[in-house]
């Protein structure tokens, strides 16, 4: 019997399509892995299935009977619990009053009678946890056990996790799988949101793989391996721009960015990065292949300049430049193409202003802004780079290729000696990203040492000359783009092997 | 299962139709006056007479006009000053005391330098305050930029300790001793602000606040400082990558805010009152935040926000004086249309649209 089925499930975002005629079912008392890279629609789906977004169209059954979920109250209503990677709790309050918060419908709250049924449920469930403990001072696991235990509490016989186990460290993981598989054997269906191989091969019965907001296929996790895994869920397309072969024979080949050693926290304080080490020559392509979340966010904003490096050094054309300001790294050659094109311009100012925003000092006399150079300068750049915009008009009105057209012209027209683009095509349409390939090519003829950061292995496959593999923070492997091979590369890339 | 649910909801848009735009502020002004019309009616007046004096009648004579000029001076001052902060992101509330501060100045300066050419005597004086304001802008500036210290909270408490400060003054060492109020000596005559037009109230501090306008309006769109002001306080983040000093910039602005409401003390001591006294300012550091808000944060909008509320405060008292209600009804016109003038901006980039 399927508890969930959702059948033919479109959701547009704009120009993008999320989650394209999806179909997807859930059996009872099973764990069913969605797998996918990040942006493959997998949450999605199921904030569908929650309630917080509503379908395009496609038709939902929950225990065979056809439902419309509104909003998570019907969620909840109809038996579905979700827990995501940012929990909802109250931190001040206690275990128990967090499980029975917004579902005590008696205006007097008896302290010790919720803590006794709270206690109660947690027995039932097998799930340990102090109910007069205070919310703040548990661990993330115990937090995470919280969420489950509301759930359940609820009466939910369907549990969503979206990534459970990316906040979670090694043995926390341990005991969730150890819950997980008691809550089955009592007839619990868990969908397991993920994109880590070895956890979906070891705790889930089926797997349904998502790319591009589309379903590749749905499988049984004791028919396949991993690798067959990794290349259901990173596919194989070609693209229009691919690298003219072999450029890279010359001899005497000059190192245009070094990263020694580079080691660097994330925003939790926890070490993100640990002992990279990279050369980019020139005229060459340096593709970073990973599955999303493992560290390439914090290289590209380490290199930048945005992060601080905890341990070593970064070398732009010999000169170490280790925690130098943006603008230094600017001055010193170094051209930042930004991950989120929303937090790297200032998208309530014109195109003009965001084109001049890194080299103000040079359209600048004696403090007052040279209006006429401004304007001459972006009128040149709107034209050469094919923006399809006025000068004046406002840079958040403009569309997500357009954006990244006016980024890579505030770049690229400095000829700058190392470029690093951190997914530059994410989000964008055919045309725009066949577009910033080319000009990431024509860069590289022209001498650039490029470092591309892209969790689309289509695109490492095709543009770069060597192919390196980051896993938790750490290069796994690099090999030349003629040995990389889809196969090979997301062994590596899920980790389970390392190359050196 | 299915819940009743309101046929109608909001969609964001991100460009509002052309043709709302002057259509908001006579949306504005209608959706205000409905709201305070029931208060009038409740004082048994007519609302179409007290508006017509709180609006109109001010304008129809020289004297009640140029009431208006004077009313919106420290208003024009204490926006601009706003404004530089709020451009920047950096939420100055402290407007009030940093005011205050330039007032004080004032009143020392202007028994000091008594006997000095008013020539040299005057600009001595603006600086004096604009210095003052900045001091006392500078602790919590420095509080936000080193140690990210809530500025709202800083700013707004360093307006009550200055209140404190400014009454330990007057009833202390200041009490005049003539006549024994709390209030400072007179300052000398030669520091005071000359007239404009002779027998009116209007002074020499207007001058100062269209300067003070055109300042705002040459900063903030003729420099590059003024470009690295709006990149930071539209988008920290992009601004930092694109290698803005995000600290000196949010520091200098607020300086400067502090400055320029230290200049509007500077205005009300050296052109009206000639004493610092206890309510020097009817708040007209906070109504700055509304100015400054109103007129969405560039130099004429905030002229134009100031004159209006000039016209208001005015346009009170008159009603006041003719129908017998309450010269509160101006603060409450103001309060009630600040919250429908955000409301408007906000929903103007919604469109309502029929539910599925």
């Amino acid at each position: 019997m399927f508890i969930v089925e959702m059948q033919s499930i479109t959701k547009r975002f704009g120009d993008l399509i999320a989650n394209d005629h999806v179909n997807f079912e859930l059996q009872k008392g099973e764990v069913h892995a969605l797998l996918g890279e990040n942006g493959a629609g997998k949450t999605t789906l199921m904030r569908i299935l929650y309630g917080l977004y509503h379908p395009d169209s496609g038709v939902i059954k929950v225990k065979e009977q056809p439902v419309v979920i509104h909003s998570p109250k019907d969620a909840i209503h109809l038996g579905i619990g979700m827990v995501t990677q940012h929990f909802a709790l109250v931190p001040p309050l206690t275990v128990a009053e967090n499980v029975v918060l917004g579902y005590q419908n008696s205006f007097v709250l008896d302290q010790n009678q919720i803590e006794e049924s709270v206690t109660e449920a947690a027995r039932r469930f097998g799930l340990e946890i102090n109910p007069k403990a205070i919310v703040r001072h548990l661990s993330v696991g115990q937090r995470q056990r919280v969420e489950i235990l509301k759930a359940l509490y609820r009466n939910a016989e369907i549990l969503i996790l979206d990534e459970p186990t990316a906040v979670l460290i090694p043995q926390e993981v341990e005991a969730l799988f150890e819950t997980l598989n008691r809550l089955k054997q009592e007839g619990l269906s868990v969908i397991f949101i993920s994109h880590k191989l070895h956890e979906v091969t070891q705790i889930t019965d089926r797997v349904t793989v998502l790319r591009d907001g589309k379903v590749v296929g749905t499988v049984n996790t004791a028919d396949v391996t991993q690798k067959e895994l990794a290349a259901m869920m990173v596919g194989r397309e070609t693209f229009g721009v691919t690298r003219s072969k072999a450029t890279s024979e010359t001899a005497a080949q000059k190192p245009m960015l070094e990263l020694i050693n580079l080691c660097a926290n994330d925003d939790k304080n926890l070490p993100v990065l640990k002992n990279i080490s990279l050369t980019v020559f020139e005229g060459e392509i340096l593709g970073i292949a990973g599955v999303g979340g493992n560290g390439q966010k914090e290289l590209a904003e380490t290199i930048c300049g945005v992060r601080q490096p905890t341990a070593g050094s970064i070398r732009v054309d010999g000169r170490d430049v280790t925690g130098k300001s943006p603008s230094e790294l600017t001055q010193s050659g170094l051209g930042r193409i930004p991950e989120d094109r929303h937090e790297g311009m200032v998208v309530h100012l014109s195109v003009t202003d965001n084109l001049v925003l890194e080299h103000l000092d040079e359209f600048t006399r004696n403090g007052v802004l040279d209006h006429k150079a401004i304007r001459q300068y972006a009128s040149e750049l709107i034209q050469k780079f094919q923006i399809k915009a006025k000068p004046n008009d406002i840079t958040r009105t403009l569309s997500g290729g357009n954006m990244q057209k006016v980024l890579l012209a505030r770049v690229l027209a400095r000829q700058p000696k190392v470029i690093i683009a951190p997914q530059p095509t994410r989000g964008l349409d055919i045309g725009a990203t066949d577009y910033v390939r080319q000009q990431l090519l024509e860069q590289r003829q022209r001498g650039a040492a490029i470092l591309l950061i892209s969790e689309d292995l289509d695109e490492i496959l095709a543009l770069s000359d060597r192919i390196a593999v980051i896993y938790e923070g750490e290069i796994v492997g690099t090999l030349p783009a003629a040995e990389a091979t889809p196969e090979r590369l997301g062994l590596l890339m899920s980790g389970a092997v390392k190359e050196h | 299962m299915e819940a009743k649910r309101f046929p109608y909801q909001l969609v964001k848009t991100d460009t509002p139709p052309i043709w709302m735009r002057p259509l908001i502020p006579v949306l504005i002004l209608l959706i205000t006056f409905l709201i305070t019309a029931g208060l009038i009616l409740s004082t048994r007046a007519n609302p179409f007479q007290a508006y017509y004096y709180f609006l109109i009648s001010p304008l129809s004579s020289q004297v009640s006009f140029l009431e208006v000029l004077v009313k919106s001076t420290p208003l024009m001052l204490t926006g601009v000053a706003v404004t530089f902060a709020f451009a920047t992101g950096y939420y100055n509330i402290g407007a009030e005391g940093q005011l205050y501060a330039g007032a004080i100045a004032a009143a020392w300066l202007g028994i000091v330098l008594a006997g000095v050419p008013a020539a040299i005597a005057i600009p001595l004086m603006i600086i004096g305050g604009f210095l003052a304001g900045m001091a006392w802008a500078l602790i919590p500036a420095l509080l936000k930029v080193r140690l990210a210290v809530d500025e709202v909270v800083t700013t707004l408490l360093m307006n009550s300790i200055m209140a404190y400060i400014v009454s330990a003054i007057l009833n202390g060492p200041w009490r005049d001793p003539t006549s024994g109020w709390p209030q400072s000596p007179e300052i000398a005559e030669n520091t005071m602000f000359f007239k404009l037009i002779p027998r009116s109230r209007l002074h020499f501090g207007f001058i100062v606040a269209l300067v003070g306008i055109a300042v705002l309006w040459f900063i903030l769109t003729q420099t590059s400082f003024g470009l690295k002001m709006r990149a930071v306080g539209l988008g920290k983040p992009a601004a930092q990558f694109a290698g803005i000093n995000v600290g000196r910039t949010t520091l200098i602005a607020a300086l400067i805010s502090g400055g320029i409401a230290g200049i509007a003390g500077v205005s009300e001591v050296a052109g009206i009152q000639f004493h610092l006294i206890g309510d020097l300012s009817a708040g007209y550091g906070y109504t700055g935040v509304i100015i400054a808000t109103l007129g969405s944060l560039n130099a004429i909008g905030v002229f134009v926000a100031s004159l209006f509320f000039g016209l208001i405060d005015t346009g009170a008292q008159t009603v006041s004086r003719a129908m017998g209600v309450p010269v509160y009804l101006g603060e409450v016109t103001q309060a009630v249309m600040l919250l429908v003038a955000l409301g408007m901006y906000l929903l103007q980039r919604y469109r309502i649209v029929r539910r599925a």
